[in-house]
Parts: structure tokens; sequence; C-alpha cells
């Protein structure tokens, strides 16, 4: 099998653009908020776009996910660790997925146009305030728990390349660095996000 | 796998790495969404201290709290879209839901007691693109800055001891921002209309028209009404409601009416500063007229499901440089959310 220690190259790209992407759209999306500054249209205008982006991409992801070989986590991982492995990751897709919808619907119910350069998406939930209410703080409340969960997966990836180094992080970041990955990911520990 | 042996030593090192890469990362978080009581002004606090001097309503705007909503349509005439390819300056009728207001985030302040009103508007495109202004009845913006509005917010707050704002605050305030002594000029001389309809409503930030050809136009907009101006008498001064009432009266008697002035900057005109007006001569096009047939209370009212972000545009209008416009947008998202919140709550 020539992808039993790891994952599919197209899930190994996107996995890495996504971790940029989503990285990207939790700065923004908390930046723009709080702004009062100029940045605020600009951060706004980027965040709306990638966010669907963001979507399209999932989906994708998902797909590949299903439809190719996943590499088994090592045998020496305690059965506690696997169950933790396995939680966060299909948190993460979750989240993944639901965050945009959220910051879409919640557009939606503002009654806000939702524009992709000149298109005009179709809203998917009526207006209403009620509903605004419920989704607006929904898509923070999303936001932190992802930004969260993604700092435990980033820990998580540092500790299994920098100290059990047993090849779950070369499972995602590619098997042809596995020689040098141990001395590569310290020299630029920020790859591993 | 070849895995050289880890000494307590460096295992201690890398430790350390796992834990620290993270830590800084959620420390730049916790800075970039402005949660670090550093110098940086945000929407928190603008919004925080316009409740100061408002004191809590919850459930209604922060500012222009007290207002009527209003419903009708805009005809153009085809005469802007010379500056805009926004459809709805091309000839034609577009849907309007608005908003009449007073200045000030008490929405039981009497009416005859706030001089400045607003007029909101939310045109609806056929394509699904929406044009969202906030309008006031003033020449000018009293500051230039976001910071000058929040200066301008807590020097007005009344002092602790004697319940009023303190002067030698105000005086500070004048001193770091000189541009408003043309607007306490024209407060001091400036008397009240007796009625919104009687009131021009003033884009008073700057935004670009772009045309077909791509090319961008400083403009400001204004909405002009029909009626002539009266100004406010003696027992419109005893009425806390007298601009709803007379709404309603003007209304069942038929629709009410403004014209949408568009004045184009002049070479040497700035975008980037409310607090001034441009000069009288500069080009102004009627792009059409704005009639409205009916009136609403706000709460449960069509209007009060909308957030006037003065940056939903559409295509052919874009934002200028104008700091104030970027801050309103965000302070209102923020006024929006609290009180979408706080409604939800009621029920």
């Amino acid at each position: 099998m020539k992808h039993n220690n790891t994952f599919h190259p197209a899930l190994r790209v996107l996995h890495w653009v996504m971790a940029a992407a989503i990285m990207a759209m939790l700065f923004i999306g908390v930046a723009m908020v709080s702004t009062v500054s100029s940045l605020h249209g600009l951060l706004v205008a980027i965040h709306k776009p990638l966010g669907l982006m963001i979507l399209m991409l999932v989906i994708v992801r998902l797909w590949l996910r299903f439809s190719t070989a996943k590499p088994a986590l090592p045998a020496t991982l305690p059965a506690w660790q696997k169950f933790l492995a396995h939680l966060s990751h299909w948190a993460l897709y979750a989240m993944m997925l639901a965050q945009p919808l959220i910051g879409w619907a919640m557009l939606s119910a503002a009654g806000y146009p939702v524009t992709l350069g000149h298109v005009v998406l179709p809203p998917i939930v009526p207006i209403s305030n009620n509903a605004y209410a419920i989704l607006r703080p929904l898509h923070s409340l999303v936001a932190m728990a992802l930004f969260i969960t993604v700092m435990l997966h980033l820990a998580a990836a540092l500790y299994h390349v920098l100290i059990l180094r047993d090849g779950v992080f070369s499972s995602m970041a590619g098997a042809y660095k596995r020689k040098r990955l141990t001395r590569g990911a310290l020299d630029n520990p920020t790859d591993a996000e | 796998m070849n895995k050289p042996f880890l000494s307590v030593g460096h295992k201690i090192v890398r430790l350390a790495i796992i834990i620290v890469i993270p830590l800084l990362l959620i420390a730049l978080f916790v800075w970039a969404g402005g949660w670090l009581n550093t110098g940086r002004l945000t929407s928190d606090k603008l919004i925080t201290a316009l409740e100061k001097s408002n004191g809590n309503h919850p459930g209604y705007r922060r500012n222009r709290a007290k207002g009527v909503c209003i419903l009708g349509d805009f005809s153009a005439n085809g005469n802007a879209s010379a500056l805009s390819r926004a459809a709805l300056f091309a000839s034609g009728v577009t849907p309007v839901v608005g908003r009449l207001a007073i200045a000030g985030g008490n929405p039981n302040a009497p009416d005859y007691a706030v001089p400045i009103r607003s007029m909101a508007l939310a045109f609806y495109q056929k394509n699904g693109e929406q044009w969202r202004t906030g309008m006031n009845a003033m020449p000018f913006f009293p500051v230039q800055s976001v910071q000058g509005f929040y200066d301008l917010q807590t020097a007005t707050l009344p002092d602790a001891k004697t319940g009023k704002p303190d002067p030698a605050r105000m005086q500070a305030f004048v001193r770091q921002h000189p541009e408003i002594k043309p607007f306490f000029a024209w407060a001091k001389q400036y008397v009240p209309s007796s009625s919104w309809v009687r009131d021009q409503f003033n884009s008073l930030n700057a935004f670009n028209f772009i045309d077909k050809e791509g090319h961008s136009h400083l403009v400001r907009w204004s909405m002009v009404p029909h009626a002539d101006y009266q100004a406010m008498d003696e027992n419109e001064k005893n009425d806390a409601n007298f601009l709803q009432r007379d709404l309603q009266q003007r209304l069942a008697n038929g629709p009410q009416k403004w014209d949408l002035m568009v004045t184009v900057a002049g070479s040497g005109d700035k975008g980037n500063d409310a607090s001034i007006g441009w000069p009288a001569d500069r080009q102004v096009i009627n792009a059409g007229t704005l009639t409205i047939n009916k009136t609403t209370a706000q709460q449960q009212g069509v209007c009060n499901d909308i957030n006037y972000d003065p940056l939903i545009l559409p295509d052919g209008i874009t934002a200028s440089d104008d700091p104030l416009l970027n801050a309103r947008s965000s302070a209102y998202a923020k006024s929006y959310n609290a009180r979408t919140h706080e409604q939800a709550g009621a029920h």
C-alpha cells in the first residue's frame, strides 16, 4: 500500500492550506470585530469570501477523508490518547463545517446581502432578530472552541514530532521528510500549525 | 524508526517548545481581539462610552435610540448614473426601509430636547445588493477622528461629584480637538425644525461613486426635504413625542418627499475629514426622489431588524478614506449584537 504511513497527498495539501486559512480567519475575525481603525472594512472584506472558501474546501476534504485510506495511529499509543485524537479530529471537522455555515446563516438572519464579488448569494435562513441573537454569539463561541482545539491539536502534533517521534506528524507532513523531520520542525516550529 | 536518545535536558527543552508555541499564539490572539487593555480604541470602548453617557437601555440602539420606522421607495431619474454604476441610480424605483430618529442613546428623551435628528435608509436593489446609509440633520460632524468622538463622549460625562460635565475637561477636549469649534458655533445658533419632514439629512462622511468605466468620484449626499423649514413652536416644546405625532399626521394626508442630492468633491476637498463642510459652489446632482408613505413604531417594526451599517454598499459605491466609517461599521455591529441579544432575552 502506497499511502500506508501517510495521508493521501491531496488531503495533506488541503490540511496545510486549511490550517493557514483557518488560523488567518480566526485572527481576522477577532480583530475585525474589535478594531475601529480602517482595517475593519478590509478585514471584513477578506473574512466573508475566505469563510466561503473554507466551507468549499472542508466539503472536498471530508469527501477525500472518507474515500481514501487513512494511516493507523501507532500501536504504541495508549487507548485514551487514541480516543482523544479521534475526538479532537471529529470536533475539528464538525467546527470547520459548522462555522462558515453559522456565519452565512447569521448574515442572512441580519438581512445583510452575502456577496462574493458581484454575486449575491441566497440567504440560508429568514431575516430574524431572534435567530441572529442566537447565531451571532454562537459564531463567537465556535470560533473560541475551534481556536482552543486547534491549539491543542498543535501541541499534540508537536508532542508527536518532538517527544514521541512515532511518525504521526509525518503522516500529515509527508513521508519524504521523515529522515530530517525532527530537525526541520525544530528549525521552523511554526510549520507545525 | 531511528530515534536518537533524548536526555532529560533535551526533553525539558522540547516540552517547553510544545507549551510555548501555542501559548504565544494564544497571546497574539488575545492581543488581536483587543482584549489586552492597551490604549487602543475598540468598538467595545466606544459602545461603553455611549452607554455611560446615556444610561443602559436594553434592547435599544446605543445611539439614536428613539425613532420610528418609515417605508417607501426611491425613484431615480438616472442623473447620478453618470457617476455611479449602482443599479439604484439608473432610472427606476427601488424599495426603501428607513428610520427617522433623534440623536443620543436615551429612547425616552423628549423630542424637543435633542436638536440633532437622523434619517437611516436601506435601499433594496433587485439584484439582492443593498445600500444602507445613515444621515444626520447637521452640516458637518463635530470631530474628524474616532479618537475625537470617543474623547467627546468621555469629556461630556457627568462628573461623579457634581453630577454635571466638568468644564475643565471640556476645555481640555477643545484644545485637543479644535476642529469642534465650528460645530459649537453652528449648534449655538441652530433652531430645530418643527418636523422630521422639514429636515435636511446629510451623509457627512464622504464616499466614492464608481462609474461604468471604473472611475472613482468622491461624493457626499443629502436628503433635501420638499417641505420648507419651519422652526419648532411653543406647543412642540411641551410635547415629548411631537415628531412622531407630526409624522403620522402628515403621512395620513399624503406621502412625504426628499430629493437625493449628490455633491461632487472639488479639487482640494478631502474625503477623510467629516468635520469640514465642502464649499457651496460644488457640483450638485439631483439623483431622484425619496417618497415615504408609511411609518410604524420601531420595536417589532421592520426597521428594528436593520443595522444601518454605512459600509453595506452596492457595487458602484465604496467607502472613502474617512476614518469614521470603519468605526461606525464596527460600533454599529456591537450595538446590533447587544440589542438583538437583549430583545431575544426579553421574550
